[in-house]
């Protein structure tokens, strides 16, 4: 990481709150705090990995990127370029958001969902390209049928129809879509989770292609530990709604700073029936973000909590340069990092 | 195909077109339908239902002799007999009383005789004298669809003063067959306007309020749970009484075709509101959102479309609700009035146990009106099953 | 019901599954979901049943528990023996009628199941307790206070807090784990002596399932039952399994111990999958397995996995379903390359 280089995405103190509406009248009966305060920066270039249990709100936080869905505060800082001041996504008025979308895209989890089984793939992938009124006629065609190509579709699977297609397949149609305004950031959120164990490794290595290709930078939220490891320069670790800690990735899992993350770590299924297992079991289930504990909200599973972890919110930290946490122990508990699996791709 | 899963890389030795040769004998035939889009889809599925192309071709039979009821009745709508009252059927012979076949159809005059006692009325076919039918006779003078003038009917008998009843004549002396298709204009033109404009009302409604959420979507939601809490018969009795004596019959018309389309959106507007509030989160039309569309281009080119089979189904399946609907009103002499007629008008005739006794051929508008609603049942649960499948 | 047989040698199995053909009717024709199925589960182990989408692994399991609707569903061929070793008897399964009262008094009893999503597998209309009441009830003849009784030991059993109040609560105020537990304490209520579980930890979150499966690990050491557990999840199948089946396209193509899968495997199939998942710690370029899995109506003869096999060659690989070989104690696969 070149130090003189500024970020491409700077997210500072990004909140989502849903209220929830009790009553004939509607009132506010609290919020679900899906993010909660949440800072982090992606450089140019890179893979940043988000990933958390069901209700962390990761796909929240990325959301919210694309003000797909509106923060209920924080700000957003979009680096159009290295040398120009960077904008606040969040105070965007509707037209500048519209040519603000060309900068960023998303790729979604459900693939059968994601295509609009109504149009053909020709016209699910130009939709971004006819909104903007970018090409049209020939050229975009022609632009369309290299867009497929460089997913490793076929020109000849334009006028086809989603329903023709396998998941993997869809998927790749999603990622030429996404591609087809040229961003330079792309959310990718759980895009292999609904695939196939063979099939995720094919839309994986496009995703790695297409990064090199076109220098795109990812916020690849997932829960899989095994593919955010593979395709992750750095690791983010979400937990209700918080962030927990924020590394470089093999730094991560060498050396967890976060109870929760150790817990993460211990919890993942290795393929090798060799391996001791000696898992740290967490006890109850993941906090409910609409009513979460006091002090840090990781403390009633923690096995190292003290009082002040219930009375005190630990704060987000730089520990190691680098290397972030929010934990009050943080570098002072000796957590368990990842154990290696010993060779066995025979 | 076995191999056109189009790879990440070129990685094997084995190129896409090699493995395709070398694979021939071991692949199984591929599905020739896959190229197809929704609609061929949605079709194909729809052909195989038997009962589903039954009700279609029903309608359609009954919608082309609406159509053209000037030229395949007889007689025009208010043509009297008044000596041939309350007629029984007609009926068309090949075999004549001695037994002799004639590639002609024919039809025996009925002579009646009255009972002095009992008033009892009495017909017998009077086989001294056969009154062959003929085809594309010329008859009475009228103008297709008020355009065009002729005068040619489908059939007839060239006797004038005999008339030809196969459905039987009613108190007037006006034929049946005749008065049911000028009927089933209205009839089966009513609940087509009627739903075409529940659609209009039911999907921006349903839409808008699913998508937009909020206070648009709890006011649209009560106003139509109001609506729908309504008593509907006193309501109809109600609005039907209120349209002017005065006004001339088409605008009564129109007048009921409102008022019955007025109440009945609710229903779509609540299943175009659940659907598109599970599509608005999720999906394609994120995507569009993603990729900087409007929410006029995410309603229009996304949702409505992908609702469009769904709304078809509930439109199919509304029409036979509208055409007893409007039978109902008339049957009880709130809906359309003279000269204009419609089958629930033809059954108001035959409101007595008299005429089922009888004279029981004046009850065939109800079996028409049953026909017509089974067919588009029938075609809406067709139609209904061709479309799930396909909606991912 | 076959009556009481000499017992076999090997008295400890528990289900025996020979060469099993269930064919679904579908809108592209006839397609053969499970095509020749064979294998054998004993006392106290757990056989691990891999394969992705369209393996016919899920519809294993279901027919052996004979739960397949009959249209569209049609058992075509092949035997499923249970082996009740309470009092020794041999039952085919498939000889039975779905809804038999014999057929009825083996489901929830002897054999049980357990599914992926708890959340859709309870009544949302009943309290857990009423349903793991249900099973209690129907087989064991007890009266509704010991069943209830019964089904807060089970609870306390599967590590469920406060089982006397849980015992009462709707699905829908339980947690994706708890209900995941409370399925699971339903299905043992009744101590049955096969478990099939079909993907039980997918729906939930890493931490969730660690927890789930290390209940199912202590309950089979104290239960003794066998555990059929079908999952697309290697990592899961590593840990939990004693024997390892691989499906494709409805066969078994390689069938061995957890060990001899993962260090010595013979399958292109097999060696295929382990080449393209992503492994924390190793993150050299992952090797898909090309191509897709075909189409119902466009399943390859012979071999269903020539069009997408790096070894295939006509020269080798003729058009006829490849023999199953034995390649070591307990090791068996459906391949004609399985030494290159």
């Amino acid at each position: 990481m070149i130090d003189t280089l500024k970020p491409l995405l700077e997210v500072r103190n990004l909140k989502k709150h849903f209220p929830i509406r009790r009553g004939l009248l509607k009132r506010t009966a609290g919020y679900v705090r899906a993010v909660d305060d949440v800072s982090f920066f992606i450089m140019p270039g890179e893979t940043l990995g988000l990933v958390g249990e069901s209700g962390c709100g990761k796909t929240t936080a990325g959301r919210c990127l694309l003000r797909l869905i509106e923060p209920t505060a924080g700000e957003i800082l979009f680096g159009e370029s290295q040398d120009s001041r960077p904008i606040d996504v969040t105070k965007l008025d509707m037209a500048s958001l519209k040519s603000y979308r060309r900068n960023i895209q998303i790729i979604f989890q459900d693939p059968y969902s994601s295509l609009d089984p109504r149009m053909s793939v020709a016209d699910i992938v130009s939709e971004p390209l006819r909104i903007h009124k970018v090409a049209s006629g020939s050229e975009l065609e022609d632009r369309v049928a290299n867009l497929l190509k460089s997913v490793g579709l076929q020109a000849a699977h334009l006028r086809r129809y989603p329903h023709s297609f396998s998941g993997g397949q869809r998927q790749r149609i999603g990622i030429a879509r996404a591609l087809a305004l040229g961003p330079k950031m792309i959310v990718c959120d759980e895009p292999v989770s609904a695939l196939d164990v063979s099939v995720q490794a094919q839309v994986l290595n496009v995703l790695e292609d297409l990064q090199d290709q076109f220098g795109l930078t990812y916020l690849f939220i997932s829960h899989d530990l095994n593919v955010v490891d593979h395709i992750s320069d750095r690791v983010a670790v979400m937990y209700v709604g918080k962030m927990v800690e924020l590394a470089r990735t093999t730094e991560l899992f060498e050396h967890p700073l976060h109870p929760y993350t150790e817990a993460l770590i211990s919890a993942l299924p290795q393929p090798d029936p060799r391996k001791k297992r000696d898992r740290i079991l967490l006890t109850g289930d993941v906090a409910n973000p609409a009513d979460p504990p006091s002090g840090c909200y990781f403390h009633p599973r923690c096995r190292y909590a003290q009082d002040i972890c219930n009375t005190e919110a630990p704060s987000w930290r730089e520990i190691i340069p680098g290397h972030f946490a929010a934990c009050h122990f943080a570098g002072e508990i000796n957590l368990r990092p990842l154990s290696k699996p010993l060779i066995m791709k025979g | 195909m076995a191999s056109e899963a189009g790879l990440s890389a070129p990685d094997t030795k084995l190129s896409p077109d090699t493995v395709d040769q070398e694979l021939a004998p071991y692949a199984a035939s591929t599905a020739e339908w896959v190229g197809l889009s929704q609609g061929q889809l949605i079709w194909r599925r729809f052909r195989r239902s038997r009962m589903a192309l039954i009700g279609m071709v029903v309608l359609i039979i009954l919608y082309i002799g609406m159509l053209f009821c000037e030229f395949f009745s007889p007689y025009l709508l208010n043509t009297r007999f008044t000596d041939n009252i309350f007629e029984p059927p007609t009926l068309p012979r090949w075999v004549d009383a001695e037994g002799q076949f004639h590639l002609r159809p024919f039809i025996y005059k009925y002579d009646r005789k009255v009972n002095r006692e009992t008033l009892e009325m009495t017909y017998t076919a009077d086989t001294s004298k056969m009154y062959p039918i003929y085809f594309f006779v010329q008859g009475e003078p009228y103008k297709l669809w008020g355009i065009i003038a002729t005068n040619i009917h489908l059939y007839g008998i060239n006797d004038k003063k005999v008339p030809i009843f196969i459905w039987g004549s009613d108190r007037q002396g006006r034929d049946l067959f005749t008065r049911c298709l000028y009927g089933s204009r209205v009839s089966l033109t009513i609940g087509l306007v009627g739903v075409f404009l529940t659609i209009i009302f039911g999907t921006t409604l349903g839409v808008t309020s699913g998508y937009f959420g909020g206070r648009i979507d709890d006011f649209v939601q009560r106003f139509s749970e109001l609506l729908m809490s309504i008593p509907q018969i006193p309501l109809w009795m109600a609005l039907a009484a209120i349209v002017p004596v005065t006004w001339p019959p088409l605008r009564v018309y129109f007048g009921i075709t409102i008022i019955l389309s007025f109440l009945s959106w609710g229903g779509l507007a609540r299943q175009l509101r659940s659907k598109t509030l599970s599509l608005r989160e999720e999906g394609y039309t994120l995507a569009a959102k993603a990729g900087g569309g409007s929410d006029w281009w995410v309603i229009s080119r996304h949702l409505i479309p992908n609702n469009a089979s769904h709304i078809i189904v509930v439109a199919t399946l509304a029409v036979p609700s509208m055409i007893l609907a409007e039978t109902a009103l008339s049957f009880l002499g709130l809906g359309i009035r003279a000269p204009m007629t419609s089958w629930g008008v033809l059954l108001e005739e035959a409101q007595n146990v008299k005429t089922i006794v009888l004279n029981p051929w004046l009850l065939i508008p109800a079996f028409l009106v049953i026909l017509t609603v089974l067919g588009y049942n029938f075609l809406g649960d067709g139609l209904r099953d061709a479309v799930d499948p396909y909606t991912r | 019901m076959i009556p009481i047989q000499p017992v076999s040698q090997d008295d400890q199995m528990v289900i025996e599954v020979k060469d099993l053909a269930v064919h679904f009717a579908v809108f592209q024709g006839r397609v053969p979901a499970v095509n020749g199925v064979s294998f054998t589960i004993e006392r106290g182990k757990t056989l691990g049943v891999v394969g992705e989408s369209g393996c016919g692994k899920s519809v294993t399991g279901l027919s052996i528990m004979h739960l397949l609707p009959t249209p569209p569903a049609e058992l075509v061929g092949g035997e499923i023996i249970f082996h009740r070793l309470s009092t020794g008897e041999v039952i085919d399964i498939t000889k039975l009628s779905p809804q038999s009262a014999e057929m009825r008094s083996i489901r929830g009893n002897d054999i049980a199941m357990i599914f992926q999503e708890p959340m859709t597998s309870m009544t949302p209309a009943y309290t857990i307790g009423e349903q793991i009441m249900e099973a209690v009830i129907l087989h064991q003849k007890v009266n509704k206070r010991e069943a209830r009784q019964r089904a807060v030991e089970m609870l306390d059993r599967v590590g469920m807090p406060q089982p006397g109040r849980n015992v009462d609560s709707y699905p829908h105020q339980l947690s994706g784990g708890m209900l995941q537990r409370a399925m699971i304490a339903a299905a043992l209520s009744c101590q049955p002596s096969l478990l099939i579980a079909d993907e039980p930890t997918t729906a939930l979150d890493v931490t969730t399932a660690a927890q789930i499966l290390d209940l199912m690990g202590q309950l089979q050491d104290e239960m003794g039952m066998a555990i059929m557990h079908v999952s697309h999840n290697l990592g899961v199948v590593a840990e939990v399994a004693n024997e390892v089946a691989v499906m494709y396209l409805g066969r078994i193509v390689e069938r061995s111990s957890v060990d001899d899968l993962f260090y010595n495997p013979k399958h292109p199939y097999t060696r295929g999958l382990m080449h393209s998942i992503p492994q924390i710690g190793q993150r050299q370029r992952l090797e898909p397995i090309r191509g897709v899995v075909p189409e119902p109506d466009a399943i390859p003869k012979g071999c269903a996995f020539a069009p997408r096999c790096p070894l295939f060659s006509p020269a080798t690989c003729p058009p006829i379903v490849p023999p199953s070989v034995t390649v070591g104690p307990g090791h068996e696969v459906l391949c004609y390359r399985y030494d290159s």
